[in-house]
């Protein structure tokens, strides 16, 4: 062997001698905690599939007899939420009717916000953007009431456009009044991603196409978004969890028939009449589930390295 | 008529002052280039020009029209980015079309400029490429095509070369001499880089501390430089700068460069200085370019004034063309720059000789040239 291919054999050499015990002891702690990780999913899968029976009579660590999707079925068609007796569905919709439009308009916007934060500084943007991260540190508990005020009045302006012209055009709307609070309290952190981003984001860009002739809105769709894919992603995921999966919010302000999934699971959950379903209340949470899982899925790559990119180079 | 014209230009960030009453105007088809050292204004100058920073006093005329209040877009004038900034999302031909979509030229139109500007510049291959996919040179040659599209009144390039590796950096620095040549047009170029300056320009402006030291050809920049910081910066390596006293002998006022261990130098007064300025024992700096120290044989010899002094060897520098010999005289190293076979010997006294005729002379006082 030369004494060149020593050299470059050398460095994986090394590692390799320590690696038998080490390796042990990585793999063996990676396992457990796996196991420890994955064992309520299992059982909340086998139980969703299993018949009452088998459910209330035997171990929730056997597997099932019979093989069954009915709780499936029932969790989502004929579970009682309250009286009504029609499952998740259509409170999935409710779910997916609030998620998008406040998903996307809190993005752009905070997409917007963090433009004009790096790009088009003022004087003060800096205190600007300070209070804008404060938002991110109100407890949501606090700002129930206030918020219930501001629906209220919203919802008279609505009252008193449906007596004049017909149309409430939205105002007093439950989806309309949840989407309206998601965008606002997700403005904080969508902003503080999109401003890291842009902060890092060549100025030279924006000049060239100043010197283009694009306006300032040509500009951001133009140059700054196509090139915001990373962030967008991080953004879009982060608020689709937890616009998704917020019940604080969507049980105090959308009650009854358009009241967002994470509500109705609560409902079927903790129905007080006759025996507690488990395998259907297994099921249902795991369709309220799906959809962040689903996300998370798709696009979870670039939800990590988007979150490096803002959080190395910012 | 001017097609740039900058007059009494000032531009302040609170009150810190970044140019301090700016004077320049530039022919149709010149190439001016601000040169200096980094933090001396030359990139706000040329930012206030494309309209991209504000200024606070003065004005700034393009084509005889008064553009301090105009959008960029509206200056008729079209900018190459130290980084190129070409749009990572859009390919080549998109890039160069920018800026036509955005002022509306319909798409036949644009699509036919696009192709001659390619053709021009031989990019023609590359036109569906994205940025990402191109070389350091080919995203300069794009970065030109961009700005050569708009045929503008005046191109402004921010230190385009300073990115490119040594050799690409020469080559470039060719190609828009040669487009320069080729299309006439009117360049404002920064730089920090002296060469880049002397070879492209018509004209070159000095700058430091947001002031103008000098403007002028690069033949005068170079042999007349108008104080002592012009001298200094420009040229490598560096005019000698030594200090020395008048001393009258005979009637004629002399300059006289002491030496530790040996004989003073005495030269006569250089042709470029004004005698009758200098008074008795008055203290001047002599400045001398390293080509105008020689040894007898490779002497300019149509050189009216000339001096010769011995002095030892210090260090000898081969650069293959030429070899630098470092001497000391006046209390500073002192190189000339000798052709390549001179016999020298480090320790050796050799025989120098100072071409006078190229000589300058600088008052310590005011750093202005005598």
């Amino acid at each position: 062997m030369s004494a060149a291919d020593a050299l470059l054999a050398a460095p994986s050499r090394e590692p390799a001698r320590h690696s038998n015990v080490t390796r042990v002891v990585i793999y063996g702690l990676l396992i457990v905690f796996a196991i420890i990780y994955l064992l309520p999913l299992v059982v909340m899968v086998m139980t969703s599939l299993k018949p009452l029976e088998e459910v209330t009579g035997g171990n929730m660590f056997y597997l099932p007899q019979h093989l069954t999707f009915e709780p499936w079925t029932k969790a989502w068609g004929t579970a009682c939420v309250g009286l009504t007796c029609a499952g998740l569905k259509g409170y999935v919709w409710n779910s997916v009717k609030m998620v998008v439009p406040a998903v996307l308009i809190s993005t752009l916007l905070g997409a917007l916000n963090g433009y004009v934060l790096t790009k088009w500084r003022f004087p003060g943007h800096k205190l600007v953007f300070g209070m804008m991260l404060f938002a991110c540190f109100i407890p949501f508990q606090s700002v129930l009431i206030p918020m219930a005020t501001i629906l209220g009045k919203l919802g008279a302006i609505g009252q008193s456009l449906e007596n004049t012209i017909g149309l409430s055009l939205g105002f007093g709307n439950p989806t309309v009044n949840l989407v309206l609070v998601h965008v606002v309290y997700g403005l904080g952190f969508t902003t503080l991603f999109f401003r890291n981003y842009y902060e890092t984001f060549p100025n030279e860009l924006v000049r060239a196409a100043q010197i283009d002739g694009a306006s300032f809105f040509q500009i951001f769709r133009r140059i700054l978004l196509p090139n915001s894919m990373p962030i967008f992603i991080v953004t879009v995921i982060y608020q689709f969890t937890n616009i998704w999966n917020d019940f604080l919010f969507g049980s105090t302000f959308a009650a009854g028939d358009s009241a967002p999934m994470t509500v109705a699971l609560y409902n079927i959950v903790n129905t007080s009449t006759g025996i507690v379903e488990y395998n259907t209340n297994m099921a249902a949470a795991m369709i309220a589930a799906a959809p962040t899982l689903v996300v998370y899925v798709l696009a979870g790559r670039y939800f990590v390295s988007g979150l490096m990119a803002g959080a190395v180079k910012g | 008529m001017s097609t740039l014209e900058i007059r009494s230009l000032r531009k302040k960030f609170g009150s810190l002052e970044i140019l301090k009453g700016i004077d320049i105007s530039l022919e149709q088809g010149g190439f001016l280039v601000l040169v200096g050292p980094s933090g001396c204004g030359k990139s706000t100058l040329l930012n206030t020009i494309a309209g991209l920073e504000s200024i606070t006093s003065g004005e700034i005329r393009i084509g005889g029209q008064v553009v301090n209040n105009l959008h960029p877009s509206k200056r008729d004038i079209a900018m190459v980015f130290q980084s190129y900034a070409l749009y990572p999302n859009m390919s080549v031909a998109q890039n160069v079309a920018f800026g036509m979509e955005m002022r509306g030229v319909p798409k036949a139109e644009r699509d036919r400029a696009v192709a001659a500007v390619a053709k021009t510049l031989q990019i023609e291959h590359l036109m569906d490429r994205r940025p990402s996919q191109l070389s350091g040179g080919q995203r300069q040659r794009v970065a030109m095509g961009r700005a050569l599209v708009r045929q503008p009144q005046v191109f402004l390039f921010d230190e385009p070369l300073s990115n490119l590796d040594a050799k690409l950096r020469v080559d470039m620095r060719i190609e828009i001499k040669r487009l320069h040549q080729q299309t006439g047009t009117t360049i404002v170029y920064v730089t920090h880089d002296q060469i880049e300056a002397m070879t492209l320009a018509t004209k070159i402006a000095v700058l430091k501390d947001g002031e103008l030291q000098q403007v002028g050809s690069p033949y005068e920049i170079y042999n007349s430089p108008n104080n002592l910081f012009v001298a200094d910066f420009m040229g490598s390596p560096a005019m000698n700068l030594l200090e020395g006293k008048v001393a009258r002998t005979n009637g004629a006022p002399q300059i006289v460069l002491e030496r530790h261990d040996h004989q003073p130098i005495v030269l006569p007064i250089p042709t470029s200085a004004d005698a009758a300025k200098l008074s008795d024992g008055a203290k001047v700096i002599f400045g001398i370019r390293p080509e105008a120290v020689n040894d007898k044989e490779s002497i300019d010899r149509g050189a009216k004034s000339i001096a010769t002094f011995d002095a030892p060897v210090e260090i000898i520098e081969p650069a293959g063309a030429d070899t630098y010999v470092v001497t000391r005289a006046a209390g500073k190293e002192l190189t000339a720059r000798m052709r390549a076979e001179t016999p020298v010997c480090v320790g050796q006294n050799h025989t120098f000789v100072f071409n006078l005729d190229k000589a300058v002379l600088f008052d310590p006082q005011t750093t202005r040239r005598i």
